[in-house]
């Protein structure tokens, strides 16, 4: 969830690539997405999706990625024991050492990486934006390192387009086209201050 | 943070603490099957090494390598050194072949903060003569962090030995301190510093008087190759009055911890049953010494990012 362009409140860094570039001037909200209970079907479709998708939910694993995705990977679970009856297990990945931007920009581990047996099983990774890719490619890198999973699939909370790399979604809760300008911030209960949302920033005064 | 020369290029106490926690992280993938991460893919450490210190200089190489750097070693016992060539042509030698970082062990104390003067490369100092050793001072607070942690505001640690000749304890005290500890020094008159001003230390001469009080006994090597003159009778005497004996352990507190920086002279300042005994974190410093190293590579090459 690192590869986009995050400025404050929240610690993450901007993107590599295109997400990188330096915008002059303030950002403003200019849209808010989702609110709380948009956010909340959104992960229960994903969640059926899982399940559906994989014949039952008994082989999967649900790795999040710091730091949203970690905690929206313990709601698909939650949502998926829910309607299911089956608890997955839950993983949180970290893949500062694996991005490809090391050195370009400043890197830091957002947290401890604790992911159950993978061998054998269906990993969804779950992640809050999906941007240009880089991302989600270090955490495959990250993963494949672990073990060895039957198949390995993608969700996110957001699509928001500008892919720098040949990676798609498996599981998707909003296709959300967006400027490369622009900063798409997903807040959750977990992790930041607020009510659940999902939220458009971008350069103040018109379309960018 | 560019070059990490002492243990005062921590600016303040969360910087020694941000860098423990990041060891966390490395621990962790010490820890995996597959003990190597991609982090450093593509850049070079060297290691420098002007004295022989092969534990030192293994774990740096093998921090590096769980990086994914290329490592070079660069051997005095066969270099042109031998030759003749100073250390700032050495220096020069090895940054034409391009290197991203330095791992300098030297003699010479302020060898390590020349180097990093002449290089544009990252220098690490892994000892220099009696000055510094930061990367031991950091596995030395991790490991012991790591039992009674996460703060160690209040905790009583005794230094004992060869303090005078010792960059272990130099790096230590400072780290310490940093950290909220409570040092005291023991050992003979002639092995201590003269002057202790400014070492926020206090000293004392009997090692009896100290060990029940204290919850961590840092046993310093007898180092024979810097002593050179006659500052105690014998090793026999040094043993009995300084060194730490089953019989003195038995008068510590029961969760008095031991840890000593290695290579171990058994018999003579620990002995070999105190060593192996479960309230001995010799063997953990080492280990954590890979995953500390790893940290401070990273944060030298990889976390802080040159915008290029």
């Amino acid at each position: 969830m690192t590869a986009r362009p995050q400025p404050a409140p929240t610690s993450d860094p901007p993107g590599p690539g295109a997400g990188g570039v330096v915008r002059p001037g303030p950002v403003v909200l200019r849209s808010r997405v989702f609110d709380a209970d948009t956010l909340r079907r959104a992960v229960a479709r994903i969640a059926h999706e899982i399940v559906e998708r994989n014949h039952g939910a008994g082989h999967v694993v649900l790795v999040g990625l710091y730091t949203r995705g970690v905690a929206l990977a313990r709601r698909l679970a939650a949502a998926i024991a829910g309607f299911e009856g089956v608890e997955v297990p839950v993983g949180a990945l970290d893949v500062a050492f694996y991005r490809d931007d090391i050195g370009l920009r400043p890197v830091a581990p957002l947290g401890p990486t604790e992911v159950p047996d993978v061998s054998g099983r269906v990993v969804v990774l779950v992640d809050d934006v999906l941007f240009t890719g880089r991302t989600a490619r270090a955490a495959l890198d990250a993963l494949l390192e672990l073990g060895r999973p039957r198949a390995v699939q993608l969700a996110v909370l957001v699509d928001r387009g500008h892919r720098e790399l040949p990676i798609r979604a498996d599981y998707v809760g909003k296709n959300l086209p967006t400027k490369v300008t622009e900063d798409v911030r997903v807040r959750l209960a977990e992790t930041d201050d607020g009510p659940d949302g999902v939220e458009i920033w971008g350069p103040e005064g018109g379309e960018g | 943070m560019k070059h990490l020369l002492s243990v005062d290029d921590f600016a303040d106490r969360p910087a020694i603490e941000a860098m423990l926690d990041l060891t966390e992280r490395f621990v962790a993938v010490s820890r995996r099957e597959i003990r190597k991460v991609p982090a450093l893919r593509g850049r070079t450490v060297v290691s420098l090494f002007f004295e022989e210190s092969t534990r030192t200089r293994l774990s740096f190489e093998t921090a590096a390598k769980r990086l994914s750097a290329d490592v070079m070693t660069f051997s005095v016992a066969s270099s042109s050194v031998k030759k003749g060539e100073s250390l700032l042509d050495t220096v020069r030698t090895i940054e034409a072949m391009g290197v991203d970082a330095v791992v300098v062990r030297h003699s010479a104390a302020g060898a390590a903060a020349r180097v990093a003067s002449w290089t544009g490369a990252s220098v690490v100092n892994a000892g220099d003569g009696r000055h510094e050793h930061p990367t031991q001072a950091l596995l030395d607070a991790y490991t012991l962090r790591s039992h009674r942690g996460p703060s160690l505001d209040g905790c009583r640690v005794a230094i004992v030995g060869d303090v005078r000749n010792s960059r272990v304890a130099r790096s230590d005290v400072k780290m310490f301190h940093a950290l909220g500890c409570e040092i005291t020094l023991v050992g003979p008159p002639t092995l201590l510093p003269e002057r202790l001003g400014g070492w926020p230390v206090t000293v004392a001469h009997d090692l009896d008087e100290v060990c029940g009080e204290v919850d961590v006994l840092y046993m310093l090597r007898i180092q024979r190759e810097r002593i050179d003159q006659a500052c105690f009778p014998s090793l026999r005497e040094y043993a009995s009055r300084w060194g730490l004996t089953p019989a003195r352990m038995a008068r510590c507190k029961p969760d008095t911890l031991v840890m000593h920086p290695g290579p171990m002279n058994r018999g003579i300042e620990i002995a070999a049953e105190v060593a192996d005994s479960a309230r001995s974190l010799v063997a953990e410093q080492v280990a954590n010494g890979v995953a500390v190293r790893m940290a401070v590579l990273w944060t030298l090459l990889g976390a802080g990012g040159t915008v290029v």
